[in-house]
């Protein structure tokens, strides 16, 4: 029962494992990419679907009916699109992280493979984190022709800041996708129906997804709440870079300089104590 | 092999210890080992006993508490990677990716492992033939049967050709078609040079493949020989199990009257000729619901020879008899003999 072709020659493998660890990591890490590109890629349409439902009806609802029967103003549609384009990016990198990896974790184990992969197992968390984001990204790149589809005339968005949306959007995804990374890593495969309700359903509503913050002065509390959301940054920043200015008055938004700290502090904190708490899952 | 002194050890432990947080004992509570290159070795021991923590040491998914371990000469704990190159996996239950088919699983392991394109499609394809799985390729391994998902996950591990193999419980839900073919599939691996390192508590598993073993229990090495010489601890040799139905009386203040039967059958037992030590095994698994049956074990150097003295000692004890078991020994007995308690 031999089986020469079970054996591969010494001469080979010594190759093979006299690359540099860089050289090794890497093309693990790569490997592991393309992995996850070719299980979406396969279920495209599907992952489409899951992602663009609930912001297609948003948009709808709240930016075409709402406004044609008279009960939101005309225009709302402008203010409310940045709002879904940033809900749509958190909340596809956030779970394109959370649900596989409380399932990996918690008792399918097939991430194992993976961490048995020559590349330091901190990168396979990294890796989670940048393809969760690609999911994002790509989600809400798709909005913007749906929204012009859906909403017709009222579709309208700056077109001198095409940079800064990029720019916004990209730091978008990835501080979606490290909130996801710790979630992912702390929450129990028997919690996630207490993890939609309890952390999801509040970072919908508290994040000026369907206002622009400075409208709550009145609410003072409530604006003040809205500062711990990472969904507040990447709203305000995308409103302040789509929003047109209307009979010259452009739209009062949070600082970009607020903007942008908001969000980098997000996928700081969230990266590093991610990533710690993922390496204490996996090694123990 | 004019090398072979100079090789490195393919296992090397050494005061290995592991507590998990929490924990108010050691799962792995200092051992040491070593495995040559080219050897089977079997971790033999009932559930509980600290293998797959040993495993999982070894594989660099466990950090351990104090003490060494070494691959092929290479510190798991201070380069992971490097072991990782060298090592290879088959857990106790499926974590086969499912997102993936069959064929993809093993040619995205390989890629993770850096081995080119027409190289792992060549192997894959090689590997699914030998380990009959040549027509399910395309398959969602959600479809798989037990002893399917097992021979895929071998020939994952097979991918980037390890040195070390680990097989946690290889044959644990295997029917014994499946368990036959993954012992010759073992044994092949084994002629190519591949060092494997298997844990079970099935002893037959582990007298039938293994060249040395080490006997587990509450994280300790207990023993560790090769399967002959283990036989050899037990004394004389051969066992006699007597299972023998005490009559209690139900009187109040009167049950003294059946521990007095067992202590004398017991003298009884033992100052036969040539037994060499005879055991009362107190509460055995399974003998709960038959009230009063106390089982005897007599070892001796031909224990077969004692048998009508010991039926004699029974009934002379106005004891019944209700049956009786000559055993050769077996690593199970070995397991038996040092802790006093059965392997399952």
């Amino acid at each position: 029962m031999a089986t020469p072709t079970l054996s591969t020659p010494s001469g080979v493998l010594r190759e093979r494992r006299s690359r540099s660890r860089f050289a090794t990591a890497s093309i693990a890490f790569l490997a592991i990419l393309r992995r996850d590109i070719t299980v979406t890629g396969r279920e495209f349409i599907a992952f489409l679907v899951q992602v663009l439902l609930q912001p297609l009806f948003f948009l709808f609802i709240f930016g075409k009916v709402l406004p044609s029967i008279g009960y939101a103003q005309r225009g709302f549609a402008a203010v409310l699109l940045p709002g879904i384009v940033g809900l749509t990016i958190v909340t596809t990198a956030l779970q394109g992280v959370t649900l596989p990896l409380v399932l990996d974790l918690g008792f399918a184990r097939e991430i194992d493979d993976r961490l048995l992969a020559p590349l330091p197992v901190n990168l396979v968390a990294v890796e989670k984190v940048l393809f969760a984001a690609m999911r994002g990204l790509i989600a809400g790149a798709i909005i913007f022709p749906l929204a012009y589809w859906i909403l017709g005339n009222e579709y309208s968005v700056r077109t001198d800041a095409i940079g800064t949306i990029i720019g916004i959007m990209v730091l978008t995804a990835f501080a979606g996708a490290c909130l996801g990374l710790t979630i992912g890593t702390l929450v129990k495969p028997e919690q996630i129906g207490l993890m939609f309700s309890l952390i999801f359903t509040p970072l919908l509503f508290t994040g000026c997804t369907y206002y622009p913050w400075g409208t709550l002065d009145s609410i003072k509390w409530f604006q003040i709440i809205t500062l711990f959301n990472p969904l507040t940054y990447a709203c305000e920043g995308l409103r302040s870079a789509m929003v047109p200015a209307v009979q010259g008055h452009s739209l009062p938004t949070l600082a970009m300089g607020w903007v942008l700290l908001g969000l980098a502090v997000t996928i700081v904190v969230f990266f590093i104590f991610g990533v710690r708490t993922f390496h204490r899952r996996v090694v123990n | 092999m004019s090398e072979q002194t100079n090789l490195p050890a393919a296992i090397d432990v050494q005061h290995l210890v592991k507590r998990y947080p929490k924990a108010n004992t050691n799962a792995v509570d200092d051992i040491s080992f070593t495995v040559k290159q080219g050897e089977i070795f079997g971790l033999l021991g009932p559930n509980g006993a600290g293998k797959t923590t040993t495993i999982g040491v070894l594989t660099t998914g466990i950090r351990p508490t104090s003490g060494s371990a070494h691959i092929m000469g290479i510190n798991v704990v201070a380069n992971p990677m490097s072991v990782k190159q060298r090592i290879a996996v088959v857990p106790q239950q499926s974590n086969l990716d499912r997102s993936l088919r069959a064929r993809e699983i093993l040619t995205f392991h390989a890629s993770y492992h850096g081995i080119p394109r027409a190289e792992r499609n060549a192997r894959a394809d090689a590997l699914l033939q030998e380990l009959g799985l040549g027509d399910r390729g395309k398959d969602v391994v959600m479809r798989y049967s037990g002893g399917m998902a097992q021979r895929l996950m071998l020939a994952r591990a097979l991918m980037h050709s390890p040195d070390v193999l680990f097989l946690d419980e290889p044959t644990n839900s295997l029917d014994p078609q499946s368990r036959l073919f993954l012992w010759d599939r073992i044994r092949s691996l084994n002629e190519q040079g591949v060092t494997i390192l298997l844990t079970t508590h099935d002893m037959d598993e582990a007298d039938q493949l293994c060249q040395r073993i080490a006997i587990m229990d509450h994280g300790k090495i207990l023993v560790l020989d090769t399967s002959d010489e283990l036989k050899k601890l037990i004394p004389g040799g051969t066992r006699l199990e007597l299972r023998v139905r005490i009559h209690e009386l139900v009187t109040l203040g009167k049950t003294s009257e059946g521990a007095q039967t067992k202590d004398h059958l017991l003298e009884t037992l033992r100052s036969l000729p040539g037994a060499i030590k005879v055991e009362e095994v107190p509460g055995e698994a399974g003998e709960e619901s038959q009230q009063g049956i106390t089982l005897f074990r007599l070892y001796a150097e031909d224990a077969g020879s004692l048998i009508v003295q010991a039926t004699q000692a029974v009934s002379a004890s106005d004891a019944e008899l209700r049956d009786l078991h000559l055993a050769r020994p077996s690593l199970e007995d070995v397991f038996i003999y040092l802790t006093g308690r059965n392997l399952r």
